[in-house]
């Protein structure tokens, strides 16, 4: 167990490390000289201006060097200086990052907690309509943009009741009621698509626990279907969900940003989209790599605790 | 309850269960392989459905065997049926959107904001354009960004993906590595950023989502390939001498279509979702071209004034989704019992 998750620990230095090269080119690669940004449209800034400002800034050095100086601030906590504001780029992270990690924690709660008995339900009562309105909503829910969601949720809420949440971000330990009412539609509306993943895998999965032969030993020995269900069937069956779910998290720091604009909360998502708009680059580079990175050390703790669970992995 | 019935029909599952390791038998077993037997009878020898025997199934127990003229039962499938009427219609909108679009769809009038009425079926814009109009029309960008992000998807992975499962070794290890790291992003994230840093327009949106799909089909996709090479038919063929061009041509390519055609009806609908979620952002179809994520976003601005604005737009992209996600669902039962969902 320990070697295992050694092993899992040691791989992700290769992956992170392939990450960062693949951010630090994408940037340098694609079209578009941040000199001309940073310069702006000032037809005044001569080429010798400009080319002091390249040295200034440190691109005037081959791309390897750049990259390696880059990766050095990272690994110092210092991920450089953003081009728009001039503000270190790592406080500038450090004060979104609360939201978006709560907004994602939030909507995996409120998506699991729907979503496990309604899968549930559906497999214990295979083949009804109960089932069968479980899985086109299922469907339903996968097919339902988070934006549009979000957009509705607005639009009902200020058109029913006359308000929309703040935009400034309450923290939970200073209000938490504030904060609930503040997070409580965003996080709904990034749950939906995931509660709709998560029932149709629970019902696959209770679909195929219930098979086993060790259920029917359990019914075999008069066990009523209350406890086969929920402790002999649903535990077992949960084993994956847990892990999608884990995966799902990490994904939901991303797919947040969308949410993030809508409602106006300064979350890391809703920073990237700006930084891109900015063509601030620094902060663009390391908004992706903090969002692949967190993405990364979920996975990988959903793959730690999933051979704890589960003892048969440790040999794959 | 479907469940305590199950118990008491216990003995007859359990000779099932022994009985059918020969998928053969099974086929050939009439009575129980009317319903749901006949679904995973001839390929699925390892499904769990097998001694899964439904009360219903087992209520009819004297049903005759079907004729062989009726199609089989794994084709009647309800919801794969509604999801290819679904899609067959948002082609047949796309492709006929000037005939059925009642106006010109960036045509600007002096009626703006109008709500749905009979000259309007769904209301006006900030500019008085129509926006049933620019929904028809959107149906176009819509379908035609899903399907050129997804070949390219398709392409850089079925290349990728055979590549690294028809030579293996060194080859696949660092080819898969490299997958792995395009994998290790948020999907999302990354298609923000290529499209972001590419420059917000359509084509880069399609470049965008094609990169970050084509790591999932190379997975795939050699994941077919590496069971197909095991088969002893592969081996036959190298025996008599057949090139790797011929192997891959008649021997791989045949037998990994059923996964891809799955895989590529569900990423369809992603790459749609993801297009529209992009063009909300203002990274993907640039105004004035009408594309239902960019209406959404203008729509946010006057929400309170023209709700029907952010209505329609979001119906038109949950219902195209919503029919390539329920053909994708039903072709997994048709093609592949194996990946059964539900």
């Amino acid at each position: 167990m320990g070697r295992y998750a050694l092993r899992r620990l040691l791989m992700l230095v290769p992956t992170l490390v392939g990450m960062s090269v693949l951010i630090f080119l994408m940037l340098r690669l694609l079209p578009g000289d941040v000199v001309d940004l940073v310069a702006g449209a000032d037809p005044s800034s001569g080429s010798a201006a400009r080319e002091q400002l390249r040295e200034a800034m440190g691109l005037a050095d081959p791309i390897p060097v750049q990259y390696l100086r880059w990766l050095g601030g990272i690994i110092q906590g210092d991920p450089g200086t953003s081009i728009r504001s001039g503000q270190p780029v790592g406080e500038l992270l450090l004060r979104s990052l609360p939201i978006t990690v709560e907004l994602a924690v939030l909507a995996t709660l409120i998506a699991t907690l729907v979503a496990i008995p309604l899968g549930v339900l559906s497999a214990v009562k295979r083949d009804t309509g109960w089932d069968f309105a479980a899985r086109v909503g299922g469907l339903i829910g996968l097919s339902l943009p988070s934006f549009w969601i979000a957009t509705l949720a607005l639009l009902f809420t200020s058109k029913v009741f006359g308000w929309v949440p703040p935009t400034r971000y309450v923290s939970p330990f200073a209000d938490p009621a504030g904060n609930l009412r503040q997070m409580i539609l965003p996080a709904f509306a990034l749950a939906v698509q995931l509660m709709a993943i998560e029932m149709r895998l629970t019902r696959t999965t209770m679909l195929e626990v219930l098979n086993q032969d060790y259920i029917r030993t359990a019914r075999a020995k008069g066990l009523r279907e209350r406890p086969v269900v929920y402790r002999h069937a649903l535990r077992n069956a949960l084993i994956p969900v847990v892990t999608v779910v884990g995966f799902q998290l990490g994904a939901l720091m991303g797919t947040s940003a969308i949410v993030e604009v809508i409602f106006g909360l300064n979350g890391v998502g809703y920073t990237l989209l700006q930084a891109i708009f900015n063509r601030d680059y620094p902060l663009v580079q390391a908004a992706t790599l903090y969002l692949a990175t967190i993405f990364v050390l979920i996975n990988l703790a959903v793959d730690i605790g999933y051979a704890f669970l589960d003892p048969r992995i440790e040999q794959a | 309850m479907g469940t305590s019935t199950r118990s008491a029909d216990d003995p007859q599952g359990q000779t099932r269960a022994q009985a059918p390791t020969h998928p053969r038998a099974e086929a050939e077993a009439p009575a129980q392989a009317s319903t749901q037997a006949e679904v995973e009878g001839p390929t699925g020898s390892t499904a769990p459905a097998q001694d899964r025997p439904r009360p219903l199934a087992l209520g009819r127990a004297g049903r005759p065997a079907r004729p062989w003229w009726k199609p089989s039962a794994r084709w009647k499938n309800p919801i794969g049926l509604v999801g290819a009427a679904i899609v067959a219609l948002t082609i047949l909108v796309a492709v006929a959107a000037p005939l059925l679009a009642p106006y010109d769809p960036d045509a600007q009038d002096a009626d703006r904001l109008l709500p749905p009425s009979g000259a309007h079926l769904m209301g006006t814009d900030e500019l008085g354009r129509d926006t049933f109009s620019r929904i028809v029309f959107g149906a176009r960008v819509s379908l035609q960004v899903g399907i050129v992000a997804v070949a390219i998807a398709l392409l850089a992975g079925t290349a990728l993906g055979i590549a690294a499962g028809f030579f293996g070794g060194r080859l696949d290890a660092w080819l898969m590595r490299g997958v792995d790291i395009l994998f290790a992003f948020p999907g999302l994230v990354l298609a923000i950023v290529i499209a972001g840093l590419l420059g917000a327009s359509r084509t880069n949106a399609m470049i965008a989502i094609g990169v970050v799909y084509a790591p999932a089909f190379a997975r795939v996709i050699r994941g077919s390939v590496l069971a197909v090479m095991s088969e002893p038919y592969v081996d036959a063929g190298r025996v008599v001498g057949a090139t790797n061009g011929r192997l891959v041509r008649r021997h791989v390519l045949p037998n990994i279509v059923a996964p891809v055609i799955v895989m590529t009806s569900v990423y369809l609908s992603s790459a749609i979702l993801s297009e529209a979620a992009l063009s909300f952002l203002g990274l993907g179809t640039q105004p004035p071209e009408p594309s239902w994520g960019g209406m959404l976003n203008l729509a946010r601005t006057y929400m309170e004034l023209a709700p029907w604005m952010a209505i329609f737009p979001g119906l038109a992209i949950m219902l195209v989704v919503l029919g390539f996600n329920f053909l994708g669902d039903g072709l997994r039962d048709v093609l592949d019992p194996r990946l059964r969902t539900s």
